[in-house]
């Protein structure tokens, strides 16, 4: 069984951003990267799935800048079993990474039986990779997943629709899962873990060895900016329980008469 | 002028408002509008308002529940019979999961969650957020036609003065083709309020709710004035909120026109989700909570004595 789980590094939830003064991307000179969030749930679920298949190989792919491969041994040291590293710029598009993405896949020769990524990757939050890839590979794909059961070669997945709807799928055969938080717990890397991940095989291509070039981008994205500071707000003190009841008539009053949006 | 397409979900049989934020954007371009099944006529009548021309009612078999395959293959063929420049949809969670598919199909572009465009002389130019709106970038598209666009709800509003279209509604037959991955089943959601990031009014509740019972009185307050109840990544990850409510950059992203949030400190990740929302009143003990810094009323004091005098006071005002 071959299972094939797409990850990418991005910069931590807490960084503080800054766009560059050409404003063609955001400096990431001083950024801590992590792995996407959303893609630690696709790690731990094919490593679940390899515990009841223990003949079970576990790819990581990624499609990134090289200076630095935390996503992908991390990958590894929770338990994966090799990665792929395509070098690519940082501000690229959904439609050329999952180009890419596939072509990694179709260049090691092996048929992918399930193919596991984050549901978005949380620094363009373009929610599209995983959908185009399963269209690329002539997959069927479930995203947006909270449920995983595999039972013989029948799978049922949850998705998660608007307002916490479920949507239960199955599907039989390979295909493409986009995971969310809620599917399951991602386990730590274990210190043993990180020492063996050091010594697990990391190939390395470059776009064009995968067969993606300049050509195959369908979005562009310019002019980084922050968005415009709101103007200082009203503050009031309700401290003082005396003054609990007219602090609160007065911002109900204004968010009608000021604010016009009651 | 550009030919577009813009496809509606429906919800209760009613269009989603999104569908017709989009149309009222498009005033000077050829708007049609594609729904898979049947649409009631008020319905078709209220897209033909905000400029809709034509109204495709793309029908038949294994249409009658969504599928990621048979959806984006029915339109595929549709949309291949005619010759638009542009095909919308809102960033729901069918729109989301949708259209990167279906986009593929015409190995065309697809401009994710935009929360404003022109189309000036027929060209799309969208602006999109980035790090959940830590900062914005201009999105263009390129490559072959049609390019597709999904645009976040509430984010580009009304048009206030469309200008109407003939509203012209006609079934059109769709194939849905091979469906591997299928519904078996709907499990309902526990509430039936409108979701998070559809939501015109958010109540969000932080990690100084203490515990998940306390919700309650969020509630109370949500019911009030017609509004969604959240949490912040502290709340979730403290066991007091599922994920499914979590506002923020690995929760949901919002813009709902009006944001109450109770005890939350403001995170940058939190800030980061619902900073685009209208008006924002923060209620928090801490009087250098940075969420006060992007409040645009603050309240300092306990929001468990503050939230209840609110809810009491909403009911005043709205008669209640």
């Amino acid at each position: 069984m071959n299972i094939f789980v797409c990850v990418k590094q991005v910069p931590d939830t807490e960084t503080k951003i800054t766009p560059t003064s050409d404003g063609s991307f955001i400096e990431t000179s001083s950024i801590k990267w992590i792995m996407n969030p959303y893609d630690e749930f696709a790690v731990e679920q094919a490593l679940l799935v390899k515990q009841a298949n223990a003949a079970a190989n576990i790819t990581v792919v990624r499609v990134g800048s090289v200076k630095d491969t935390e996503a992908l041994r991390t990958a590894m040291a929770m338990g994966a079993d090799d990665a792929i590293l395509v070098e690519a710029g940082d501000n690229l598009d959904s439609y050329s990474i999952a180009k890419a993405i596939k072509g990694a896949i179709d260049k090691t020769g092996k048929k992918p039986d399930l193919v596991l990524a984050g549901k978005q990757a949380i620094d363009d939050d373009a929610l599209q990779v995983p959908q185009i890839l399963a269209e690329m590979m002539n997959m069927p794909g479930v995203s947006v997943i909270v449920g995983f059961e595999l039972a013989g070669t029948t799978l049922k997945v949850k998705r998660e629709v608007e307002g916490g709807a479920l949507e239960v799928y199955e599907i039989n055969g390979p295909c493409v899962l986009a995971t969310n938080k809620g599917l399951n717990t991602p386990r730590y890397a274990s210190l043993p873990g990180i020492m063996k991940a050091k010594k697990k095989p990391m190939a390395q291509h470059s776009l064009a060895d995968v067969g993606v070039s300049d050509a195959d981008r369908r979005v562009k994205y310019s002019g980084f900016k922050l968005p415009p500071e709101k103007p200082a707000g009203k503050k009031f003190d309700a401290t003082d329980a005396a003054k609990q009841k007219d602090v609160v008539a007065q911002v109900v009053g204004l968010l009608r008469t000021e604010a016009k949006i009651i | 002028m550009a030919n577009v397409l813009v496809f509606t979900e429906l919800h209760d049989g009613k269009v989603k408002p999104v569908t017709l934020e989009i149309l009222g954007k498009l005033t000077g371009n050829t708007a049609d509008v594609a729904v898979i099944g049947d649409i009631a006529a008020d319905q078709v009548a209220e897209l033909a308002k905000y400029g809709a021309q034509n109204v495709h009612k793309l029908k038949g078999s294994n249409l009658d529940k969504y599928s990621p395959e048979g959806y984006s293959n029915a339109l595929a063929e549709f949309i291949k019979s005619k010759s638009y420049d542009y095909v919308f949809a809102g960033a729901t969670s069918m729109g989301k999961d949708l259209f990167p598919r279906l986009a593929t199909k015409f190995q065309a572009g697809l401009a994710s969650d935009v929360t404003n465009f022109t189309m000036d002389g027929g060209t799309f130019a969208g602006t999109r957020p980035f790090f959940a709106g830590k900062c914005l970038a201009k999105v263009e598209i390129t490559g072959p036609k049609p390019h597709f666009i999904t645009t976040r709800p509430n984010a580009l509003g009304m048009n206030p003065s469309p200008t109407a279209g003939a509203g012209t509604a006609a079934d059109a037959a769709a194939n849905a083709g091979e469906i591997r991955a299928q519904i078996k089943e709907i499990i309902k959601a526990a509430s039936t309020k409108v979701d998070l990031t559809e939501a015109n009014i958010i109540v969000s509740g932080g990690r100084a709710m203490k515990n998940a019972e306390n919700f309650k009185i969020l509630n109370e307050l949500a019911d009030v004035i017609g509004a969604t109840v959240g949490a912040s990544r502290a709340a979730v990850d403290s066991g007091f909120a599922p994920h499914a409510m979590q506002v923020g950059q690995t929760g949901k992203t919002v813009s709902p026109s009006l944001y109450i949030a109770c005890g939350i400190s403001g995170a940058i990740q939190h800030l980061a989700g619902m900073r685009t929302s209208k008006v924002i009143v923060a209620i928090n003990s801490d009087p250098d909570a940075p969420i006060f810094t992007k409040a645009d009323y603050g309240i300092v004091g306990d929001l468990f004595q503050i939230v209840p005098i609110l809810t009491e006071e909403f009911k005043k005002l709205l008669g209640k």
